[in-house]
């Protein structure tokens, strides 16, 4: 059997009120990489949030569907189920809960009662998978991101990847704040996880992400909407020339969208 | 503002109860003189807390037939639970309403001097060393309750541990409610020595469903110069019954009291935990958590006083309040003038869990010295929404995502007791409570 598809069509999102998303069209498939480029403020995140069902976003219009199942009417942790992963910018700390009972709780959601992973095979798995990521031990027992740096938050998301083993996996800004040697790590988790059963979107402003991870698709998004498609080439162009000639070609002048901060 | 109701019991009565008690003359009279000045002292007032009409004086027996446990294996479920029945060398005192039911000293301690014994056991061979420090850190003539509980005390326990003598393994006390008609006026004493270490954990646990029982408890803990005391609790007394409970600590000169409570009574409830750091140097840190639920009103007073130099004090105060539950907590941080170099820290947070609930978290920080330090936080709000997105993206169904959170948000009480039964028991009763 091949992957899963996850397919975006025309997809419009509110936030507050404001239209951050105008019309987006994706289709992303088991055994592809894609990645979203483009400025800050134009949508990128917006479009993460609304395919994982962020509380603050408002789809307006539009439809997103994982194998044809309709991804809008499934609650958040349905959505999980069905495949779908998000790697957050901003994780949550939750203090009182360990990494590991909330990943072993993650895992057993997916399972049957009575079928759920046995503590020795659940701590095998996450010890090697840390090891690989060169991770501190002692983080399974640390409570939930509480206290991670950003490095380690970033890397923690990554864990729960490989641990979760998603269909479509899409990475927010995974990227930001990590130094070359998190970024390698962080890459390397990435590309352990690619087959033909895993797809994967990953969004980022900056090109150096996509040294250690060849995309076979880049999208540039523009004013809540994606504005130019090519292959990994179309990175390499942006990163030597900026963004500034597909404005020109464009005729954009602002490429945000629904900015104030 | 006295309500002049007559007590149930007068000074004869209480006097041939503390003959029969065999108790020495000066806890007769300490009894006798509290009773008479029971009526003229005004109750306490708790902060936002109205309890004028809450019956704390007004019950019908002073002492309820119960039997003894001949072995750990005549315990009540819920009971067993809380002990390992096969461990050996067992250091636990069970009371059952007001009876002393069973105890049990490891011989190892015994040897080093260490009295645990139930209070009246206490006050007959043990007479000047209770003496020397019953109702020292509470006084009978503090306010009406106080006085009530001098005078009808009916239950309890003293631990006492001599000088140098550190004991690594939990000395445990249950205080069994299996009696819907039983009144507990159970007074806890527990004292360390200069350079000791002890750690005691109590459980007062109600096995009827509801109750018309009057709790009023009075603990001191007493820890002297250079001295450790960790005191771990977990109350879970039934619907029903309206419960005073004061646990007040007092640490000399570079001694540590740190306290776990886990407050999780189903009734009515005005809990007060004071910390007196009088020595310089010394340390006092109480963490509670609590979970309100049903009609119940709770109230929850927090208080570390500083008197010593580079004294330190922390308060941490986690409650979940539910249904139409009404929880206040209080949190004092108190520097008196010439403690110097002393930090007071206190955070208090309250989840809300219903539209109904009402949960108040009141910081308060009194300084009445310049060279100190002092933070707090309070906050009162619901779970997180965020939260509960980030878990359920992981495929967490919401119930268990709001599960996980509760628990998290009580876990630092969890963690700090030592009797694995007694842990087991709070995670129970939390889950139980928080569905």
């Amino acid at each position: 059997m091949g992957g899963s598809v996850l397919t975006i069509k025309d997809l419009h999102v509110e936030i507050e009120g404001k239209e951050i998303l105008k019309g987006v069209n994706l289709e992303i498939k088991g055994g592809e990489i894609h990645a979203i480029m483009g400025p800050n403020g134009t949508g990128k995140s917006t479009l993460s949030s609304a395919i994982m069902g962020h509380p603050k976003y408002q789809v307006t219009g539009g439809s997103v569907t994982l194998d044809n199942e309709d991804v809008l009417e499934m609650e958040v942790d349905e959505r999980a189920r069905a495949g779908l992963f998000l790697a957050m910018q901003y994780p949550s700390e939750i203090s009182g809960v360990t990494n590991a009972d909330f990943l072993r709780s993650s895992i057993n959601a997916r399972r049957e009662e009575g079928q759920e992973i046995s503590l020795m095979k659940f701590i095998r798995t996450m010890d090697s998978k840390m090891e690989f990521l060169e991770m501190d031990p002692n983080m399974a027992q640390r409570y939930l991101n509480e206290g991670f740096s950003g490095g380690e938050k970033k890397r923690n998301e990554i864990l729960q990847m490989m641990m979760i083993e998603p269909k479509i996996a899409i990475l927010d800004e995974i990227d930001s704040g990590l130094d070359i040697d998190a970024l390698k790590v962080v890459s390397k988790g990435i590309n352990e996880m690619r087959s033909s059963e895993f797809g994967c979107l990953i969004i980022t402003h900056y090109q150096r992400l996509l040294n250690y991870i060849t995309p076979d698709f880049v999208h540039v998004m523009m004013q809540g909407r994606i504005v130019k498609s090519g292959g990994p080439e179309l990175a390499q162009r942006l990163e030597a020339e900026g963004y500034d000639w597909i404005k020109q070609e464009l005729g954009i002048e602002d490429e945000t969208v629904g900015q104030e901060a | 503002m006295t309500t002049e109701t007559k007590l149930p019991f007068d000074q004869e009565y209480i006097t041939s109860f503390s003959k029969e008690m065999n108790e020495p003359e000066w806890l007769t009279a300490h009894r006798v003189q509290a009773l008479a000045s029971a009526d003229s002292l005004p109750m306490p007032r708790p902060d936002k807390t109205k309890i004028d009409k809450w019956n704390f004086s007004q019950f019908e027996n002073l002492l309820v037939k119960s039997d003894a446990f001949a072995s750990l294996n005549e315990l009540p479920e819920e009971v067993k639970a809380l002990v390992d029945v096969d461990g050996s060398d067992k250091n636990l005192y069970i009371q059952r309403n007001n009876k002393p039911a069973y105890l049990s000293v490891s011989k190892g301690l015994q040897e080093k001097g260490v009295v645990f014994t139930d209070i009246f056991t206490a006050a007959r061979e043990y007479s000047d060393l209770l003496k020397k420090y019953f109702m020292s850190a509470v006084k009978a003539d503090e306010h009406r309750l106080t006085a009530l509980h001098a005078a009808f005390m009916n239950g309890g326990a003293f631990l006492y541990v001599p000088k140098n003598v550190q004991i690594s393994e939990p000395i445990h006390s249950i205080f069994v409610h299996d009696n819907a008609d039983a009144n507990v006026f159970n007074h806890v004493l527990v004292v360390a020595e200069d350079n000791s270490s002890v750690v005691y954990v109590e459980n007062y646990i109600s096995t009827v469903e509801s109750a018309n029982s009057l709790f009023n408890i009075v603990t001191e803990v007493v820890a002297n110069a250079n001295s450790r005391i960790q005191f771990g609790a977990v109350d879970t007394l039934a619907k029903g019954v309206t419960t005073y409970v004061n646990r007040r600590g007092v640490a000399d000169r570079d001694a540590k009291i740190e306290w776990a409570l886990g407050l999780m009574n189903d009734g009515n409830t005005i809990s007060e935990t004071v910390t007196n750091l009088v020595g310089d140097g010394s340390y006092g840190d109480t963490k509670t958590v609590v979970v309100g639920r049903g009609d119940q009103i709770q109230n929850f007073t927090t208080n570390t006083i500083h008197f010593g130099k580079n004294s330190e004090g922390y308060i941490l105060k986690h409650g979940v309040v539910k249904d139409s539950a009404t929880s206040i907590f209080n949190g004092i941080g108190k520097i008196e003038h010439g403690a110097t170099k002393a930090n007071a820290e206190q955070e208090s947070r309250v989840l809300m869990l219903s539209e109904k609930a009402r949960g108040d978290a009141n910081p308060i920080l009194l300084i009445d010295e310049d060279d100190v330090t002092a933070g707090h936080a309070a906050s009162v709000g619901r779970v997180d929404p965020i939260q509960l997105y980030y878990l359920m993206s992981r495929g967490i169904p919401q119930t268990e995502a709001e599960r996980l959170v509760i628990h998290g948000f009580l876990a630092p009480v969890v963690n700090e007791l030592p009797i694995e039964g007694v842990k087991k028991q709070l995670v129970e009763v939390i889950e139980r409570k928080v569905k």
